[in-house]
C-alpha cells in the first residue's frame, strides 16, 4: 500500500511544471501530495511494526529495488497525458475498492489509514473518472490515445488480483473493483481489451526497468548526503 | 496559566489565516500532564503541508505560556471531516472569500458564491490552492473563488 502510493506519488510529481494546463500541473501536485501523505503514513506503521528501528525515511529512500512491493502499474512511465490520466483511474478504483475494505474489516491503525485515505482515493477518482470521460469521449485523437493507454496498461492490472501471501483473498476485489471501472470506460466510449495471460510481478519485488530510474531520483539524496536534513 | 484551549484557539491555519485550529476541528484532545500538556491533532489531508508549522506553533505558544512540556501526537481515527468546522468558522471562510463546505457529500450540486451570493457558478478545477480546496468562478458577478471540498 505504501510503495503503491510512494510511487505513483513520484510519478505523479513528474508533471508539477509539465502539466497540460495549469489547472491540471496544481490537481496533479495535489494527489501526489495526497498519495505521498498516505506513504508516510503506511512506511511509518510498517517500520513500526517491523520493531527495527527503520522510520518512513528509512523506508522510503534506504531500500533497493527489489524491496520496493508496490505493482508495476504505478512504476510506468508517465507517457502522455492521457496514459497518465487512465492509470489513474485503474488505480484510484483499486484503491476506493481496497481501502473501502480494509477501513470495515481491520482493524487499529490498518484501519484508520485506510478511511483516512479511502476519503482521498474517492476525490482522485473523481478526477481521473471525469478527465477519462473528457479524453475517451473527446476528440479523435483524444480518444485514440486514451484507447492506447488502456489497451497498454490493461495487462498490468492481473497483478493487483493476484493472490499471494499478503492477501491471499486479493481476487475478491476485481469484482467490486470492475463495477466501477467498466461503467466509466464505458461512458468514455473505450473498449476494454481482452484478457490476457500476462502477470507482472512488482508486488513480489520483481519490477520492470523503470522503477530504478524513480529510485534513483527520489533516493539520490539520501544516498548521497545519509541522514540530510532540511 | 492561561487555558490551554484558550491558547490554541489563537493559533490559525497557515493557509487560511482566518479560522483557528480549534475552529477547524484539528485539535481533537487536550491533556493536562503534570508539568505539561499533551495536544492530540489530527491532519485535514494525509498530505497536507500545514500541519508540521502548526506542530511547530502550538509547541512554540505553549511554552511561551508557560507550559515546560509540551507533546504534541497525531491521531488518525475518526478521520478528520470538513463537518467538524464550526459554525462560526463557516462564516469566517465566507467573508474571506472562501465558499465554504456543506454537509458531506461528493458531489456537492451547487456552491454559492461567497461574494455576491449568487447560486449559479460552475466549476473550473477539482483542486485549488490547497489540497482542501477546489477552483470555482462566480458565473453572476464573475469572480473566481476558492471552495473548501467537504470530506
Amino acid at each position: 500500500m505504501g510503495d503503491n502510493a510512494l510511487i505513483l506519488g513520484q510519478r505523479l510529481a513528474e508533471w508539477l511544471g509539465h502539466g497540460p494546463q495549469l489547472e491540471e500541473d496544481i490537481a496533479s501536485a495535489n494527489i501526489a501530495l495526497d498519495l505521498i501523505g498516505q506513504a508516510r503514513l503506511w512506511l511509518s506503521l510498517a517500520g513500526r511494526l517491523e520493531g527495527g528501528g527503520r522510520d518512513e525515511d528509512a523506508l522510503a529512500h534506504g531500500r533497493d529495488q527489489h524491496e520496493f512491493r508496490n505493482c508495476t502499474l504505478v512504476e510506468l512511465p508517465n507517457g502522455d497525458y492521457a496514459f497518465t490520466i487512465v492509470r489513474r483511474v485503474l488505480f484510484d478504483a483499486y484503491q476506493r475498492v481496497l481501502l473501502g475494505r480494509l477501513a470495515e474489516g481491520a482493524e487499529g491503525d490498518i484501519a484508520a489509514i485506510a478511511a483516512k485515505s479511502k476519503k482521498e482515493a474517492d476525490y482522485h477518482w473523481r478526477h481521473s473518472a471525469d478527465w477519462t470521460l473528457r479524453f475517451g469521449d473527446g476528440t479523435e485523437e483524444s480518444r485514440r490515445r486514451a484507447q492506447a493507454a488502456l489497451d497498454g496498461l490493461w495487462g498490468y492490472t492481473h497483478e493487483l488480483f493476484a493472490p499471494d501471501a499478503v492477501d491471499p483473498d486479493a481476487g475478491s476485489l476485481r469484482g467490486p473493483w470492475l463495477e466501477l471501472v467498466e461503467p466509466a470506460l464505458k461512458e468514455a466510449t473505450l473498449v476494454i481489451p481482452a484478457d490476457t495471460a500476462f502477470m507482472s510481478a512488482g508486488k513480489r519485488g520483481v519490477h520492470s526497468e523503470h522503477l530504478g530510474y524513480v529510485l534513483a531520483e527520489m533516493q539520490f539524496l539520501q544516498r548521497a548526503y545519509p541522514g540530510a536534513r532540511w | 496559566m492561561v487555558d490551554a484551549w484558550q491558547i490554541l484557539s489563537g493559533i490559525t491555519d497557515p493557509e487560511i489565516p482566518v479560522v483557528s485550529i480549534t475552529e477547524l476541528g484539528i485539535v481533537r484532545e487536550v491533556t493536562l500532564l503534570v508539568d505539561g500538556v499533551e495536544v492530540a491533532i489530527t491532519p485535514t489531508y494525509s498530505g497536507c503541508p500545514a500541519i508540521h508549522m502548526i506542530e511547530e506553533e502550538i509547541v512554540d505558544r505553549l511554552q511561551q505560556a508557560g507550559y515546560a512540556e509540551v507533546r504534541v501526537k497525531t491521531v488518525l481515527a475518526p478521520a478528520w471531516s470538513t463537518d467538524w468546522i464550526a459554525p462560526a468558522a463557516r462564516d469566517k471562510l465566507k467573508d474571506f472569500g472562501i465558499a465554504p463546505p456543506g454537509r458531506v457529500n461528493l458531489f456537492p450540486r451547487s456552491v454559492a458564491c461567497p461574494r455576491c451570493g449568487a447560486a449559479r457558478t460552475e466549476r473550473l478545477s477539482e483542486f485549488g490552492s490547497t489540497a482542501c480546496k477546489a477552483h470555482y468562478r462566480c458565473l453572476e458577478c464573475l469572480e473566481p473563488f476558492d471552495f473548501f471540498k467537504p470530506l
